[in-house]
């Protein structure tokens, strides 16, 4: 003999997630540092913005990257040439960092270091337009970059990082000459869906635009510090 | 790639419950609400649920998912709309951007259905 029943459960799938990325920012709270999840389609120029990063603020700043890439150390070993602790995560076939990911990660990073005498922890996400952005890690500030290459249309077709983020990098400004790209059509598809993201032009090539990026930056580092 | 993972975070989960309950029941059906503006393809996550359960406690379970729509709320003419997604966000009538999400964001387990047998418990001790 059987008898049914139904029970309400309401419990938020990505509630576990949830609460790792809780546990990762409480950490990075505890230790004063700020936290960057960088996300974008594979190739926008991520690491190059990175390299761009930490050649002018390491001076002024104490930082360290998590690099997270599905199997190599690529991106990892282009930016320890900047004698910052990078902290490489291999996700192995997830085609996202999770906030368990980067908790090993961090787990690891104040093992080896003093975590409180950090400012910036710039979070380097797997090259993809769309998981990540259902995936926080522990971030204080979301950064989306999305290259002048990509098209105007692609905030209105991958909408939701699109949404989420606090600051867009548009990248690669250096080759608008050689393109049909409009520029202000990617800004006014973006504000539509997030009108309050700050928007910054750059090119990792030329500099246009970084002493921007690198002010905005400076204005979200944790005060206490 | 991700209906992976999800249906790994919705496995465990409902095995979290599974096992606190005092006699393990046979599940029979997982409702599960999912919003259009997430990143998750229902398709995707129904083929990922019947790969991921078999050999598990949740084989032979059915999922069952509700879509909800992606509904803004225009604080501008104090009303909902439905944005057009890939095409449009803004409110079609006074052209203010979307801000307030609400309905499209939801993923979640909504309830469960469940059987539990009633034969006699042998490990009882019956007077
Ligand atoms: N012209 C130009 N090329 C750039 C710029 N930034 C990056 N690139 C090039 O774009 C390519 C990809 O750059 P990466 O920095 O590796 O991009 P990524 O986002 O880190 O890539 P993944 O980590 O693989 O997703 C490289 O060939 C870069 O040299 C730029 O500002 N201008
Ligand atoms: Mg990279
Ligand atoms: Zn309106």
């Amino acid at each position: 003999m059987h008898q049914t029943f139904d029970a309400a459960l309401e419990i938020n799938l990505l509630h576990a997630n949830q609460e790792g990325a809780d546990h990762n920012r409480a950490h990075f709270d505890e230790w004063g540092i700020t936290c960057f999840n960088i996300m974008s389609s594979p190739g926008a120029g991520k690491t190059a913005l990175l390299e761009r990063t930490l050649a002018a603020l390491t001076n002024e700043f104490k930082i360290a990257v998590i690099e997270g890439d599905m199997t190599t150390e690529l991106d990892a070993d282009r930016l320890r040439q900047y004698h910052v602790p990078v902290i490489a995560i291999n996700t192995g076939r997830s085609c996202h960092l999770d906030s368990k990911m980067v908790s090993g990660g961090i787990h690891r990073f104040a093992h080896e270091y003093n975590p409180s005498e950090f400012d910036l922890v710039l979070v380097e996400n797997v090259g993809n337009l769309v998981c990540p952005a259902e995936f926080e890690v522990g971030e204080h500030t979301k950064i989306a970059l999305l290259s002048i290459t990509e098209g105007e249309d692609k905030p209105l077709k991958y909408p939701v990082m699109f949404q989420a983020a606090d600051c867009l990098l548009i990248t690669k400004m250096d080759l608008a000459p050689h393109l049909d790209v409009d520029v202000n059509q990617i800004v006014a598809n973006v504000r539509q869906m997030n009108p309050h993201v700050k928007i910054i032009s750059v090119s990792a090539k030329t500099g246009e635009g970084l002493n921007v990026w690198f002010d905005w930056i400076r204005s979200q580092i944790q005060p206490n510090h | 790639m991700h209906e992976t993972d999800m249906t790994k975070a919705l496995i465990l989960t409902v095995r979290d419950w599974w096992e606190s309950q005092p006699k393990p029941p046979e599940i029979s059906h997982i409702h599960l609400i999912v919003g259009q503006f997430t990143c998750v393809e229902p398709a995707s996550l129904q083929f990922a649920f019947e790969v991921q359960t078999r050999n598990t406690f949740l084989e032979g379970a059915t999922l069952l998912i509700r879509e909800t729509p992606l509904i803004a709320f225009c604080h501008c003419c104090q009303q909902d709309y439905h944005p057009e997604i890939g095409v449009q966000y803004a409110c079609p009538t006074c052209r203010s951007p979307m801000e307030d999400i609400r309905s499209g964001r939801e993923l979640k387990i909504d309830r469960i259905e469940y059987a539990v047998s009633e034969k006699p418990e042998y490990n009882k001790v019956t007077v």
